[in-house]
């Protein structure tokens, strides 16, 4: 399973990037595997305000929509326009150019609660069972 | 606990992604979803279909029956010719979709869904008393297995030394050593077969169709890509374009009844047709990047007009399309209309169907 030590997991299957306050997210490879061809992806606004936990992006394949949810609370100051076009780069690159949107952290050190690239495997494993 | 075909371990095999389906634990996918989509429209594809339903309909009066108790005009059936149909409550509303298939003039076999065989096998026991004549569910002994796709035609010839029957046309031949019904008919949209055998000789006809396909570019699909496949082709899904609530004038198959002969449910039917029905199935594709989905509700000029029966995003049109039961006011070709998909309006306008039109031959 590719999950890079460098990022941090939700259990909904998010990873995040975290540095200086900002929180790149995206999904794992795990999540992308399972939902297979990603052919849209509803971004959220610029400006949303997110809360750790709570649905704030979609990302759907031609057979179902899975829900993207907050790892941590804060306020979206980027999403990854690319991805209007081109959502397979979800499946292609879900940990680089596949990554969906960034926040600006409530507290910048909410992403030290979230699982490490250990934990998060064996989350994923005992869900793929 | 779930039903299992007896192609299973075969699914299990191959990898498939095993998911439930009217009970019956089926693949929803082996690989990529998109990906056997495409080598059934572009090569071949093949699915378990093992969980409908088979029928024996047999008896001096079973041709007289059968067109008593359907909606279509059975009569240009021939021994080895097969027919779509459906069958409809007094309302009008349709029990089911299903093929019949006529052996021999006294000896028919229906195929209906899985998920309605209790319900079918039922109206039609109670429609058949005192009518001389005699049913027989064999689903479970009968298998089903589709094959799909541009080279259908050449790994049948590889299998079978008879000669291929016409579009809804089929035999009863030998095929790779398993006495088969082969049958020109399919829910694709493409060229292809319908083929039934004893539930015991299942995995060695599977076997044998990929063993001939795979050097042709076939691919095992799973229920996903007959999903997108038949969506594509604008082919009715019973349970979503057909309900019991929702008649087949409704659901857009005129070509399916008649308004010349008396069947159950014909009096609401004849009134629809000679006046119209009170809501219509369109087809729609949105005009920006979505995917609609099943129950997403359709607005037109601010105001709702119906609901999405069937949404996907089409591998081959590479954009949003689906179904809708509309008002029949709002249902006219080129219109536009909004489908709320997770509470924002997506443009949508209405389109002829299908979405990809027929590519088999009449042959």
């Amino acid at each position: 399973m590719n999950a890079p030590d460098e990022l941090k997991y939700s259990k909904d299957h998010e990873w995040v990037k975290a540095e200086g306050g900002v929180a790149a997210v995206g999904i794992t490879d795990f999540a992308q595997h399972q939902l297979t061809d990603v052919v849209f992806v509803e971004l959220p606004e610029v400006g949303a305000s997110a809360e750790a936990g709570k649905p704030i992006a979609a990302v759907e394949s031609v057979k179902a929509v899975s829900d993207v949810y907050a790892p941590v609370s804060g306020e979206v100051i980027e999403v990854n326009d690319a991805l209007r076009d081109a959502p397979e780069l979800i499946n292609t690159d879900p940990y680089g150019e596949g990554w969906i949107f960034k926040l600006k952290m409530s507290d910048p050190s909410a992403a030290d609660a979230l699982m490490n690239a250990e934990q998060y495997k064996e989350h994923a494993a005992s869900e793929s069972h | 606990m779930p039903n299992r075909t007896p192609l299973y371990e075969e699914h299990v095999k191959l990898n498939g992604t095993i998911v439930d389906f009217a009970g019956w634990e089926l693949p929803v996918q082996y690989t990529r979803l998109i990906e056997e989509h495409e080598a059934t429209r572009e090569r071949a594809g093949l699915f378990d279909i093992c969980h409908m339903g088979e029928f024996d309909v047999t008896g001096n009066n079973a041709f007289e029956f059968l067109q008593s108790a359907l909606s279509r005009d059975l009569s240009p059936l021939k021994p080895g010719r097969c027919m779509y149909s459906t069958m409809l409550n007094e309302r009008g509303g349709c029990v089911d979709d299903l093929f019949v298939y006529m052996k021999e003039p006294e000896n028919f076999m229906l195929v209906v869904n899985a998920a309605n065989i209790k319900k079918d096998f039922d109206w039609l026991e109670s429609a058949a008393q005192g009518r001389g004549v005699s049913l027989s569910d064999r689903s479970a002994d009968t298998a089903k297995l589709d094959l799909q796709g541009p080279q259908s035609a050449a790994i049948m010839r590889a299998l079978c030394s008879s000669e291929l029957p016409s579009r809804f046309g089929f035999i009863s031949s030998d095929v790779a050593g398993v006495k088969t019904l082969v049958s020109r008919t399919g829910y694709t949209g493409e060229d292809g077969f319908e083929l039934y055998c004893e539930s015991g000789s299942a995995v060695a006809l599977w076997r044998a169709v990929i063993e001939a396909g795979t050097p042709l570019g076939l691919l095992p699909c799973g229920l996903g890509a007959r999903d997108t496949l038949r969506l594509e082709a604008a082919y009715s899904l019973y349970g979503h374009e057909l309900s019991d609530d929702i008649s087949p004038v409704e659901a857009g198959l005129r070509f399916a009844v008649s308004a010349a002969k008396d069947y159950t449910g014909s009096g609401v039917i004849k009134k629809q047709l000679a006046d119209g029905a009170p809501r219509q199935s369109v087809a729609f594709a949105l005009v920006e990047r979505g995917v609609p989905r099943d129950g997403c509700e359709v607005v037109s000029s601010g105001s709702p007009v119906g609901r999405v029966t069937s949404g996907t995003f089409s591998p081959t049109l590479k954009k949003g399309i689906g179904l809708a039961l509309l008002n029949s006011p709002a249902a006219s070709i080129g219109g536009s209309v909004s489908v709320i998909i997770r509470n924002r309006p997506y443009a949508a306008e209405i389109v002829a169907r299908p979405f990809i039109a027929y590519r088999g031959g009449s042959k």
